[in-house]
């Protein structure tokens, strides 16, 4: 408003200054009137200025000269010199004339229908990205609900504690009551620290604790299983040397004692010395007892027995024995091996190796001398100089290792014969473990590295242990007598070596030239019995062949059909011959009745048993009588329907009985009678089927889960390829042609 | 070890030492549908309280122990179903509650009724000393017949004279559809493609609507009124209505000019129609005072439902752990059904879910054998259902004969054949 103001009167100065007569005047007046008249707010148009003397003037200020005349389109379009520039447009303009005017537009109902085609087509088409998942489900073989398992999520007791208020008066009252007391309430469950420590311990490393643990208490079991079987050992060899090494383990500790600690060392001797003052007083190893008088009687006789007795006393010499209280801390050295079922053969009686009742072994002899040598030495010579009694212990433990691990591979062995594989990688294991028994390292502790030295150092160990074992049973096995003595020794023993391979073979071999010779005989048997038998055979065959072959030669002369061959009728007949010169129907067919007639007679059931109340095996058959006896002879079938109808054969095999069980028509998705009859014969049970196979053909189609909401799918569960738009849906649609007039049809077309 | 020598068997699958497997799994298979039989028990307990007939019900959403129902005098109530206890009763309407839905939350549920409100009512039954009120109230200008939620978003829909569209924040619907006029019985959201509707009308058509365009999509008519109809949970374009003429017909969207499958059995009017969660089965309620449980691949039902109190059924759901059936009928009664006659209910042992698979596919592969198939398909019905079914076998049988009679007596071509398929339908209207 302002600007336009301030320009009415600039324009008023203007006009003041180029003041020419009454013109002037006039225009003026119209300015002031204009200027006026804009006051009112309105910008008006300026109206326009005359300046030609013209009788005809258009509103837009435009003298028009030939107003009369009328203007043509197509003269505008032409140029002032003729020519083709516009040519086109002109054409267009005339073809745009010879139109019809523009359609009117569609009614209210007719666009809604449009729209709603559209609309159809395109949410058609939407859905249609689900047939793919859809025709999976409907095919699955099996489909669990809920399709999304959700993981059951527990609600923190402070969260569910928190929205809830006391309203009732009674609950406003207890609350009341609590808050005086100052009892917490909503108490967190964990304080901020503890879940700190619970979040920084990561699934791995949980998962890593939880696998030592586990380790743990393996290895905790094993040694329990372990200990416990080593209780149960018989073999009387194996606690002897179980029980060396113990006094081995308890004199090197009394050494140590002794160093650390003269005094308890000291009172630990006087222990030893009661021990010995009470093996001196008890008559036990002196052969005085029931058991040894009867051995001395037998003794005369029997080297063995005569054996236990000398053991038995050198052993109570050996218990009786002084210790030599040079130092005090070494005379303990013996005696606490002072246990009576120590065998320690001393050097009159028990030097002898062949006395021990140890398997003889070039190998080992030498060694089980050395040791009870180096035990003498040990218990009774010099322990001053202590280097040189390290090392000997240190060879004789080695040797002690050696036995115990005999023992554990001799089980082994056994167990493996026994048990599963996985039993006896587990077994293997143990002896790993068992092994360097020397240093008692913690088990738990020291497992890990055991368990990384067992692939490099303990297999070749083993290796040659088995070596030695097998030379062992070379040695020992060569005759009958060793075997037999080794039975009555070591029983336990024996049975282990016995099954062992190489120990086997003359037994086998043994086993073989008995089973040779039964099976020769039994062949002479046969030699003798079948060659009568087949004779039989054959007889009875050539006379049914040559019984058939006589049928029929009876029969072929009788046919009607050669009768009018002969004759020779008309030309069809001719034909009908001609095509049938080469086989002979009739008595086929003839042929192919007898053969039912024969398969219908009910057969003889023979109930005979071979081997009750007679010899049986190969090659022997039950006697006549017995064959005879329980041959039961079925009552003659009822006479055949087609018996007086010559060219009729009636199958009499239908059984009415179980037709009522037995399905008269094929089932509706199966297309031919064998597959549902190999549906039938396929059996399900677990009676057939082992326990994989039969739950896999049992398992359900659905499954769901009770207390489970079953939510409707969702496009999560769509596969990733379905949800692209429009391409995904298509493969599914064309996989199922439904119906040729589509919607989706169309659209492709 | 001990322990694994004590249970393993060793056995030996030497086919010759164990012979007869047919016959013996024959004979397993009779005793397993004879037992099947025995155990027939579906009947759970029935929910009594209603003053009047059950006229709708509704599934919890979030809770399986929870259903709601409405009644024919206004009432509606929630029921515990393990207790089988009414938990909360409320006075909604005057007149017919009409339709019911939860929200899909669960925090809440809507019902109409006679009289033209829209009620939104809290799931949680009222604190000490608060009113039992409504949270919403909408009154509208016309009768609701029915109602329901949207799966995703706050918006639910309503049917009467049109089908209106509802935000729940507002008072007058989002969008009407509309496309003739008739009263619409029943509106249905699709489980899948939520921005899908289904609703039925009394002139014996079925449209179909897209909430994103707000508009009618095709609409199919079919000889006679469809009452209900449902989305399958499982399949987004299938839907099953629920027909005046006794029978069910599976759509395909896609294609409506024929039904996938038409169901029959049921011998009157079938009212109300709930798929299974899994969307294999559907149960189906009848005039007929039956419910039927019907395969969606199948034309006939593998189960029907009576018992000799249960009157004419106006509503049913099955449960959506798949496991029970729950129906309303007009005798005011509320029955618990298991889906599955003669499953054993609790925790079974491994043993016996093994037996249970394995009686299962005994059946199934000796399904076609006649003793089996009759042990397997009877069924008890009372004697009127029994007579109809008879009466309506002539009647059809009949049919067909003056059919076949006529086109053996008419110029060839002039009597077309109408496979049952396309019988039923009289017109697509795109």
């Amino acid at each position: 408003m302002a600007e336009d103001w301030l320009g009415v009167e600039a324009a008023v100065s203007a006009s003041e200054g180029e003041d020419e007569g009454q013109e002037d005047d006039e225009r003026r007046h119209q300015r002031l009137l204009e200027a006026v008249s804009s006051l009112s707010g309105r910008r008006r148009r300026k109206l326009a200025e005359r300046t030609e003397a013209s009788v005809q003037v258009s509103e837009f200020n435009v003298s028009c000269k030939g107003a009369g005349e009328k203007l043509v389109l197509s003269e505008l379009l032409k140029p002032i010199k003729p020519k083709s520039a516009l040519g086109s447009v002109k054409k267009e303009l005339s073809r745009v004339k010879q139109k019809k005017a523009v359609e009117l537009p569609l009614s209210k109902e007719e666009a809604k229908r449009v729209v709603r085609e559209a609309a159809y087509v395109t949410t058609s088409k939407d859905v249609g990205k689900w047939q793919e998942v859809v025709l999976q489900n409907r095919r699955a073989e099996q489909l669990v609900f809920p399709l999304k398992q959700e993981i059951a999520t527990v609600v923190p007791l402070e969260q569910v504690a928190s929205a809830w208020k006391a309203r009732t008066p009674l609950e406003q009252e207890i609350f009341g009551l609590l808050h005086r007391t100052k009892q917490p309430i909503t108490d967190p469950l964990l304080t901020p620290e503890e879940t700190a420590s619970l979040q920084a311990m990561s699934l791995e490393e949980a998962r890593q604790r939880r696998a030592e643990l586990q380790k743990a208490r393996a290895l905790q079991s094993y040694y329990e299983a372990k200990a416990r079987r080593e209780k149960r050992i018989k073999s009387k060899k194996y606690h002897r040397v179980l029980k060396k090494s113990k006094r081995r383990k308890a004199l090197k500790e009394f050494e140590q004692l002794h160093k650390s600690d003269p005094k308890a060392a000291l009172a630990k001797l006087e222990e030893l010395e009661q021990l010995r003052m009470q093996e001196r007083m008890s008559l036990k190893h002196q052969n005085k007892g029931k058991w040894a008088r009867s051995r001395a009687i037998i003794a005369k006789y029997d080297m063995e027995a005569r054996k236990a007795m000398q053991e038995q006393l050198a052993k109570n010499k050996e218990l009786m024995q002084k210790v030599q209280v040079e130092l005090p801390e070494e005379e303990p050295a013996d005696v606490p091996e002072d246990l009576p079922s120590l065998p320690i053969p001393t050097g009159a009686s028990g030097a002898n190796p062949w006395m021990l009742g140890k398997p003889s072994d070039p190998a080992q002899e030498p060694e089980v001398q050395e040791g009870p040598g180096d035990m003498e030495v040990s218990g009774a010579v010099e322990r001053k100089e202590e280097m040189e009694e390290e090392e000997e212990e240190e060879e004789e433990m080695s040797e002690e290792e050696a036995l115990l691990q005999d023992f554990e591979q001799k089980r082994q062995a056994r167990q493996q014969r026994a048990g599963s594989p996985e039993e006896q990688g587990a077994d293997e294991t143990e002896a790993v473990l068992e092994q360097p028994g020397a240093s008692p390292v913690h088990p738990v502790c020291a497992e890990g590295e055991q368990v990384s030295t067992a692939g490099g150092e303990e297999q070749p160990q083993q290796a040659q242990e088995e070596e030695i074992l097998l030379s062992e049973q070379l040695e020992r096995v060569q005759t009958l007598e060793d075997v037999e003595a080794l039975a009555s020794k070591e029983q336990v023993e024996e049975q282990e070596m016995l099954v062992a391979p190489r120990t086997e073979k003359p037994a086998a071999t043994r086993a073989k030239k008995r089973v040779q010779q039964q099976e020769d005989s039994r062949a002479g048997d046969k030699h003798a019995k079948n060659p009568p038998a087949k004779k039989k055979k054959k007889k009875m065959i050539s006379l049914q062949a040559v019984l058939s072959g006589k049928a029929q030669d009876v029969q072929c002369p009788t046919m009607p059909v050669v009768v009018e061959e002969e004759d020779g009728g008309t030309d069809q007949r001719r034909v009908i011959t001609e095509a049938f010169a080469g086989d002979d129907v009739v008595a086929d067919f003839r042929r192919e009745k007898r053969k039912a007639e024969e398969e219908s007679k009910p057969q003889p059931l023979s109930l005979v048993l071979p081997g009750w109340g007679e010899w049986g095996g190969t090659g022997l058959r039950p006697s006549a009588r017995k064959t005879k006896k329980f041959l039961l002879k079925p009552p003659p079938a009822p006479p055949r329907k087609d018996q007086h109808l010559p060219h009729v054969i009636l199958s009499e095999k239908r059984n009415i009985h179980a037709t009522a069980h037995q399905v008269s028509e094929l089932p509706f998705p199966f297309e031919r009678h064998q597959q549902f009859e190999q549906s039938i014969r396929t059996p399900l049970g677990s009676t057939w089927n082992t326990q994989r196979a039969f739950q896999k053909l049992t398992a359900p189609r659905v499954i769901t889960r009770a207390g489970h909401i079953i939510q409707p799918i969702s496009a999560e569960d769509l596969p990733s390829t379905a949800t692209a738009a429009g391409t995904g849906a298509k493969p599914g649609l064309e996989a199922v042609p439904r119906e040729p007039q589509q919607p989706f049809n169309r659209l492709r077309k | 070890d001990v322990s694994v020598t004590l249970t393993a068997v060793p056995r030996n699958y030497d086919p010759a030492l164990h012979p007869f497997e047919v016959p013996r799994e024959y004979t397993r298979a009779l005793n397993a549908a004879k037992l099947e039989r025995v155990f027939a028990k579906p009947f759970l307990s029935s929910l009594d309280g209603h003053r009047d007939g059950v006229n709708c019900m509704a599934k919890h959403p979030k809770s399986l122990s929870t259903v709601l129902s409405g009644a024919c005098d206004g009432e509606v109530k929630i029921w515990n179903l393990p207790k089988r206890q009414c938990i909360r009763t409320i006075q909604a309407h005057e007149g017919f509650v009409r339709g019911m839905c939860a929200r899909f939350c669960g925090t809440s549920f809507f019902t109409v009724g006679d009289d033209k409100t829209v009620k939104q009512w809290k799931m949680e039954s009222p604190e000490y000393g608060e009113e039992e009120e409504p949270i919403h109230t909408i009154l509208g200008k016309t009768v609701y017949t029915g109602i329901d939620h949207h799966w995703k978003d706050a918006v639910f829909a309503t049917c009467g004279q049109q089908v209106d569209i509802w935000d729940e924040q507002r008072t007058s619907p989002m969008c009407s559809l509309t496309w003739g006029f008739d009263s619409i019985s029943s509106v249905k959201f699709n489980p899948i493609e939520t921005y899908l509707l289904g609703s039925c009308a009394s002139d014996r058509n079925i449209v179909l609507y897209d909430m994103r365009k707000s508009t009618p999509l095709k609409k199919v008519i079919l000889n006679m009124r469809t009452n209900t109809l449902c989305w399958n949970p499982m399949e987004a374009y299938v839907f099953t209505a629920a027909n005046e003429d006794y029978n069910l017909y599976t759509f395909d969207m896609r294609y409506l000019e024929s039904p996938m499958r038409v169901h029959m059995d049921h011998v009157s009017a079938v009212l109300d129609v709930d798929y299974s969660p899994t969307g294999k089965e559907f149960v189906s309620a009848s005039f007929d005072k039956s419910i039927r449980i019907f395969p969606v691949d199948k034309g006939h039902s593998r189960e029907v439902y009576h018992t000799k109190r249960m009157q004419h059924v106006i509503t049913v759901k099955w449960t959506a752990d798949s496991k029970y059936i729950l129906c309303g009928s007009d005798e005011m009664n509320i029955r618990l059904w298991k889906a599955n006659a003669s499953e054993k209910l609790g925790v079974l042992a491994p043993r016996e879910k093994a037996a249970m698979n394995y009686n299962q596919k005994l059946k199934e592969k000796f399904q076609y054998h006649p003793k089996i198939r009759r042990i397997a398909q009877h069924r008890h019905l009372p004697k009127s259902i029994f007579c109809q079914i008879k009466e309506q076998r002539i009647m059809r049988e009949a049919r067909r004969r003056k059919e076949l009679n006529r086109r053996k007596h008419s110029k060839p071509g002039s009597v077309p054949v109408v496979s049952e398929r396309r019988k039923h339908i009289v017109a697509v209207v795109k």
